[in-house]
């Protein structure tokens, strides 16, 4: 980068004062990253007074967001005081007042949370293992050889769907639905997903009526270990109100889907633009487990969490007062050099490699993590089998969000062995 | 130099030697124990250093503190009993030697 460019990058020339790193755009065109650089360099704990989103707080260094995570005695979650986005959860005339557990203190979390963990816990995945596999070479034989495909659409998005109706045991000609409502759930009309908030309101609404049906058919069924059937048997989740039953259900859609995905379309970006690494990764396939929190890393699929500051409190020498919005930008967090060495390069064997934000840290910690490494190990294990390169032929297209960091096209050819 | 030894699931057994102060977790993760990841570091933020500390050791290893963040944690790894710790909650001092800490199954 010339001089030149430098100093007409708005990321360096904006005054402190007015940087507001909120605007989707910055995602979309991949160009947030050197406001984040500057604000771990010059102001790591940066206030915005004034945004689309009201006033907040960016954290951006690790050991900061690391603080504000593992004290939600201070920093809560609620939903009824904004929830964990940016964006708060219960503002505009259409909105739904779901009710989910990681928009929850505890004790309330705690209950709810263990109502439905079993369903992704290590001794349930090892019978998930080899459903997955399987599907995954079914996914990847489906596929043609040299031609352009869009990955996005024909691996990621396929193997994260059928993973989530698994575990939901979701009617398996209907699970396009799933894909459907996790996109519906996180879009704004500017995304073009859907034309208004009604719509999103009524599509919201159609995927608790479905939902309403398999629970009342698990209901009358005795236990099963899918995520349906364990709400339905606890005492902590069975007799949930109807909006807390669907927005429990949305965080579950969207904590499987639309997180994954773009983990698996930025780990073939990330190989492609990493040609030296993704010869080690050809070299030796053993190096699939440690490469895999690398990619989790890299990509960070959600850009962020919030807060909400129940008293008054201090991070990284600012004063945060009770009732302000303090955003951990996990994106950043990840690029922190004071954590991460040379956190600018994708590394498939770095060491420690699992020292990182993406899945956030405390009682929040993100639920599905080993779903997610799961799901991400055999897709590439199965991807090495079968093909000598997933070689990405044309420009990305991106998510336009704050807070889902992935992609909506991804065009590839396969190349054979 | 106190020796703690992680058993594996399977019956493996790992005795590490450690200096005086060191943390199980750290002692488990600078010698490749597998099983325990320690992702968050050994701040207590993440439960992936979950350990069975073996009945005849439990007074002397003591319990997650009720209501702290460690058994915060801990009430939502698969496998918590009344045994349960996080490693990284464990601080090996000359009193532990030959501490026996059991590894969950499938902490993978």
């Amino acid at each position: 980068m010339t001089t030149d460019t430098l100093t007409r990058d708005p990321a360096s020339t904006v005054p402190l004062s007015q940087m507001d790193v909120s605007d989707p755009k910055l995602f979309q065109s991949d160009t947030i990253g050197s406001y984040f650089t500057r604000l771990r360099r010059e102001d790591p704990v940066h206030y915005c007074p004034e945004s689309a989103y009201g006033p907040y707080w960016s954290v951006t260094k690790f050991n900061d967001i690391m603080q504000v995570e593992v004290n939600h005695q201070t920093f809560s979650s609620e939903s009824k005081l904004g929830g964990i986005t940016l964006q708060d959860m219960q503002s505009g005339e259409a909105s739904l007042e779901l009710e989910m557990f990681i928009a929850m203190d505890p004790p309330k979390h705690d209950a709810q949370r263990k109502a439905v963990s079993p369903a992704v816990a290590p001794s349930n995945l090892v019978l998930l293992e080899p459903i997955i596999r399987e599907r995954a070479g079914f996914i990847l034989d489906s596929l043609p050889v040299g031609e352009e495909i869009d990955w996005v659409d024909r691996v990621s998005i396929e193997l994260t769907t059928m993973t989530l109706a698994t575990l939901f045991d979701f009617p398996w000609e209907e699970r396009r639905k799933l894909t459907r409502w996790s996109d519906v759930a996180t879009a704004t009309p500017e995304t073009g997903v859907v034309s208004s908030f009604e719509q999103r309101r009524e599509e919201l609404l159609d995927c608790a009526q479905y939902f309403k049906g398999l629970w009342d058919k698990r209901a009358n069924e005795p236990p099963k270990p899918d995520l349906i059937s364990m709400m339905v048997h606890s005492p902590a989740t069975r007799d949930m109100p109807y909006l807390e039953f669907l927005g429990n259900l949305i965080l579950l859609i969207v904590g499987g889907n639309d997180t994954t995905r773009n983990s698996i379309s930025g780990g073939v970006l990330a190989l492609n633009q990493n040609p030296a690494e993704y010869r080690k990764l050809m070299a030796d396939p053993g190096l699939i487990p440690k490469m895999i929190p690398e990619i989790i890393r890299w990509q960070t699929p959600l850009t962020h969490m919030r807060r909400t500051a129940l008293m008054d409190a201090e991070i990284g020498g600012k004063k945060i007062r009770k009732g302000d919005k303090v955003v951990m930008w996990y994106l950043s967090g990840n690029r922190d050099d004071e954590v991460i060495d040379r956190p600018n390069e994708f590394i498939i064997d770095r060491p420690n490699s699992r020292h990182h934000l993406s899945f956030g840290f405390g009682v929040h910690r993100c639920m599905g993590n080993r779903v997610a490494e799961l799901q991400l190990r055999i897709i590439w294990e199965e991807i090495l089998k079968r093909f000598s390169k997933v070689e990405v032929v044309g420009a990305p297209e991106r998510t336009l969000s704050n807070f889902i960091r992935g992609f909506t096209r991804l065009p590839v050819k396969l190349r054979g062995h | 130099m106190p020796t703690v030894i992680f058993i594996e699931p399977d019956g493996a057994e790992y005795p590490i030697a450690v200096k005086s102060g060191t943390t199980a977790r750290d002692a488990a993760v600078n010698n490749g124990v597998p099983g325990i990841d320690g992702d968050c570091g050994g701040e207590c933020a993440c439960a992936t250093c979950h350990v069975h500390v073996d009945a005849a050791w439990m007074s002397r290893a003591g319990m997650a503190e009720p209501g702290g963040m460690e058994a915060n944690l801990l009430q939502f790894a698969e496998g918590s009993t009344e045994n349960s710790r996080l490693a990284c909650q464990i601080t090996m001092t000359d009193d532990l030697d030959g501490l026996m800490l059991r590894i969950p199954d499938g902490q993978h």
